[in-house]
């Protein structure tokens, strides 16, 4: 606070002599006592898929901020990246190469091994008409997939949800993995559940008070009053909570995962793959990739966290013998700039790449071609894929989900999977 | 059943303000919500001051980039530490509205402008227009539409929002004049594509300066005859604006809207016309509120504990009934943030959608730990996401990832930004309040001023977990336990 405002924050004071005494609100107090005696998670059970092969599930890895696309799949062989990028263009001889052209980010070693060993697919230039390059407007129209002229209230994957969960009592066929949810995953009828921990979401929610209150509610409600979508909503976070801790105990990932929080949230996405909830979408971040300053550094130690992560997760599944079920994709709001600017950064630019990951892949390696570099519209590339495509794709060939009721459109699908 | 006076003047003070005051407590029953609406609007009566919060450091540096010869020597870092400052001077102007709302008796208009902010939605990084931005909200928002409307148009706040400063004779930005209508005004469909075409071509030309003022670009100003609503002439953007102004739709619209926010999600359609009919005349946004808050209709059981009551209504109310000082700023900002309201942050042009859209899993669990974390000094162990429009890719300042807090009953020690929302709550001055109530009514007399909906059941069970220990500690448990209630999310 500056000192104008300080004078008048201080308007209001109360003495110093008014502090609490904690003691006197114990009951209050015990959100977290109760997670405490919840007990350890039961050991694994060694290589045993408890939900057979088939049950298709996405996992949906955002990269919050931007993630300079050029840099992560590199067109080695272009001359005019160099030229761009004089001081943050990555040399040939340090990338791990994919193909005569093409290369990856040299941390990214995790995901060159899936490639060469078929479990990946990479497409270029995606992105939408008349991008907009605020972080927050563009992650919108992501999430949301809307038109960029167009502002919708939920996801495409909290519709999705609402196709699923018609009056079910746990919303929990798709899950975030975080405190917070994203517009993604609030739908027009149904919200999915935040859970970065089940133990903890399990432990608040079971808080004898609330649990108490949750008592309460049921009764006469008729889900008409604002009231009774408050209990509703009550009764689902405190039944799924149960729900998905009980789950996460079943066939809990006893794989050793990076101490990060992708890491562990990607364990967690696994506990919960090999248990036999009803989850199909698992949606989690990693970020920022907002690079403009000293990018090379930032993006490296986002890629090292990335790449372990899904090293780790990917070997799960494999031994748990769920690799042909699970897709993972990335993507983020746009990629960068094509020229690198005065801080060795890339401030936002437009279409992006994103990587497929999956033992059930149909196509392959670079799907598309490399971003043309002499084709730019003031600086940014073009795109030629509508992210709503790839939505579509997986609603309709993974889920098998009515994409256009979802999408509120129809878009072509594709052939990856 | 009879409301009675208590609850219909909580009901006026919720809906016309941020909720009733603890120093209000003991007169609720005295007077009538006519008696209490002349007071609202007697002390919103003022033109309010305008609220600089810049410090001079950042004043001075902000002059210093306004002159050409100085802008152009400035290198990427310059920027990088004005832009710093200005974001963390536009998170202290939240703060400060924030505190306007908790602590001013100008209830009605500050309750008006937090309407209007969610209706003209800008969102913008520079401190300077954020506050004239925020000014003409304030000083409008019980005036005259038409004067808002023209205000918040010529604003540099919403002008670079929208992108008018690319809205230029031959190369039109269409952003503006379709937001303008569609969100401002008209609603949609009751424009065509070719009125965005032609009433973005009168705004050509119309930006801002740096120092935030109003800029007509006459050489960028399409001078051509246009087809707008109907009309035909040679409209600037004024004359635009005011052929909107002339459509009765313009008036329904606003109406529609401020019923929906100040009454009742769900639209009385007879009133609303009666309503937008008396607004047509004279655009007159005190009148119109007058007419709504001294309605009997407005004190109906419908009516009352009817809405689910926004984030900032939430933090704001709970403020108002137990005074607190906050020392830790950070852990304000990142409650608004993880219950989804961000003052001067909407999600977009179109505002936040409000309703039941602020409830879902998390923010409900949120919102009822709220008044234990204000209590308890317990600890924020929840992380809002990562915002890169004003994070830049640096690390989040606000939030150390903090475990779930031990059993063990340690005292944290206050570490700024640490999630620790360290409130000090004013307990002798809520308390001395109940000073007259026997012990045996303490329990229904706090409940009768917490609760706008019927919460007998909610009771019985808050009566089971309170602390019996002395006058005090009860008078303070029952108020923490029901304002950790589903009920107490309504007004």
């Amino acid at each position: 606070m500056n000192k104008k405002s300080a004078s008048f924050f201080n308007k209001k004071q109360t003495g110093p002599g008014l502090l609490i005494r904690r003691k006197e609100f114990i009951q209050l107090g015990s959100l977290a006592t109760a997670s405490l005696m919840m007990p350890k998670f039961l050991k694994a059970l060694e290589n045993q898929a408890a939900v057979p092969a088939g049950n298709k599930v996405v996992v949906v890895l955002q990269l919050s901020g931007g993630n300079d696309g050029l840099n992560t799949v590199i067109p080695v062989r272009n001359d005019l990246y160099y030229k761009l990028r004089p001081g943050l263009g990555i040399q040939k001889n340090k990338t791990l190469s994919l193909t005569d052209e093409v290369a990856l980010h040299p941390s990214l070693s995790a995901l060159k091994g899936l490639y060469d060993e078929g479990n990946m697919a990479i497409l270029n230039n995606v992105g939408y008409p008349n991008p907009d390059r605020s972080h927050f407007r563009s992650m919108d129209i992501w999430h949301s997939a809307s038109q960029s002229s167009e502002y919708w209230n939920n996801g495409w994957i909290g519709r999705y949800l609402d196709a699923q969960c018609h009056g079910c009592d746990k919303p929990t066929q798709a899950l975030e993995v975080d405190d917070v949810l994203s517009l993604a995953l609030k739908g027009e009828q149904n919200n999915a559940l935040a859970v970065k921990d089940p133990r903890r979401l399990f432990g608040t929610s079971n808080e004898k008070y609330f649990r108490e209150i949750n008592k309460t509610g049921g009764g006469d409600h008729h889900d008409e009053k604002p009231v009774d979508y408050l209990y509703k909503t009550l009764a689902e976070t405190m039944s799924s909570a149960d729900y998905i801790f009980k789950q996460s105990r079943l066939h809990p990932s006893s794989a050793t995962y990076p101490n990060t929080e992708l890491g562990s949230g990607l364990k967690t996405i696994a506990s919960l793959i090999f248990s036999d909830i009803n989850t199909k979408v698992y949606y989690i971040s990693l970020g920022s990739f907002d690079t403009h300053v000293g990018q090379d550094a930032q993006q490296g130690r986002l890629f090292t966290q990335m790449s372990e992560a899904i090293k780790a997760f990917t070997d799960d599944l494999k031994k748990n013998g769920r690799m042909e079920d699970v897709l993972l994709f990335t993507f983020s709001e746009f990629g960068r700039r094509v020229a690198q600017n005065a801080s060795n950064g890339t401030d936002h630019g437009t279409a992006n790449n994103m990587f497929l990951i999956s033992g059930g892949l149909k196509q392959k390696g670079i799907l598309n071609a490399m971003p043309d570099l002499e084709d730019l519209n003031q600086g940014d590339l073009k795109y030629n894929i509508d992210f709503k495509s790839v939505y579509a794709t997986v609603l309709e060939k993974w889920l098998a989900a009515d994409s256009s009721k979802i999408l509120k459109a129809r878009y072509n699908t594709m052939d990856f999977i | 059943m009879a409301v009675s006076n208590q609850t219909k003047n909580q009901h006026l003070l919720w809906r016309a303000g941020f909720g009733p005051a603890v120093e209000q407590l003991q007169d609720l029953e005295k007077y009538t919500p006519q008696e209490y609406y002349r007071a609202l609007v007697k002390a919103s009566a003022k033109e309010p001051g305008y609220i600089n919060i810049a410090s001079d450091e950042l004043l001075n540096l902000y002059e210093t980039y306004l002159t050409p010869a100085k802008r152009a020597a400035l290198t990427a870092d310059d920027r990088r530490i004005l832009n710093r400052k200005q974001q963390a001077a536009v998170k202290d102007l939240n703060l400060y509205w924030l505190k306007e709302m908790i602590g001013s008796s100008a209830q009605l208009r500050e309750k008006m402008a937090y309407f209007w902010h969610g209706h003209f939605a800008s969102r913008n990084g520079n401190l300077f227009y954020n506050q004239l931005f925020l000014h003409t909200l304030r000083k409008n928002a019980l005036g005259d539409f038409r004067t808002l409307l023209k205000e918040v148009s010529r604003s540099a706040s919403m002008l670079y929002f929208l992108n008018n400063q690319q809205n230029k004779k031959g190369h039109p930005n269409e952003n503006f004049a379709r937001e303008v209508m569609e969100l401002f005004t008209l609603g949609r469909g009751h424009y065509t594509e070719n009125d965005i075409k032609e009433g973005a071509r009168a705004f050509t030309g119309w930006t801002a300066n740096a120092r935030g003022e109003f800029v007509f670009n006459k050489k960028q100003h399409d001078e051509g005859v246009k087809n707008f609503l109907g009309k035909k002439g040679n409209f600037n953007g004024e004359e635009v604006l005011d052929i909107i102004l002339e459509k009765r739709q313009t008036a329904t619209f606003i109406t529609e809207k401020i019923y929906r926010f100040f009454v009742n999600d769900t639209i009385d359609k007879d009133l609303v016309q009666s309503l937008s009919e008396s607004f047509y005349k004279d655009y007159d946004i005190g009148r119109l509120m007058e007419r709504i808050f001294t309605a009997e209709w407005f004190y109906t059981e419908k009516n009352i504990g009817a809405r689910i009551k926004s984030p900032i209504e939430l933090l704001a109310g709970i403020q108002r009934m137990i005074p607190m000082r906050l020392d830790n700023d950070n852990a304000l900002m990142n409650l608004q943030r993880i219950l989804g309201q961000q003052l001067l942050y909407p999600p977009n042009v179109a505002g936040w959608p409000g309703g039941r859209s602020w409830i879902d899993s998390s923010t409900l669990m949120m919102r009822l730990r709220i008044p234990q974390l204000f209590n308890d000094k317990d600890l924020l162990n929840v992380k809002p996401k990562q915002d890169d429009d004003v994070m830049m890719g640096r690390k989040a300042d606000g939030m150390a990832n903090v475990p779930v807090k031990p059993a063990a009953k340690k005292v944290p020690k206050p570490v700024a930004g640490a999630g620790l929302i360290n409130a000090k709550i004013d307990w002798p001055q809520y308390v001395a309040k109940f000073e007259k109530v026997k012990r045996e009514a303490l329990f229904p007399s706090i409940s009768a001023y917490l609760f706008q909906v019927n919460a007998g059941k909610i009771d019985t069970v808050a009566a089971k977990f309170v602390d019996s220990s002395d006058r005090a500690a009860y008078i303070r448990s029952v108020t923490i336990q029901l304002m950790s209630t589903p009920e107490y999310q309504l007004c």
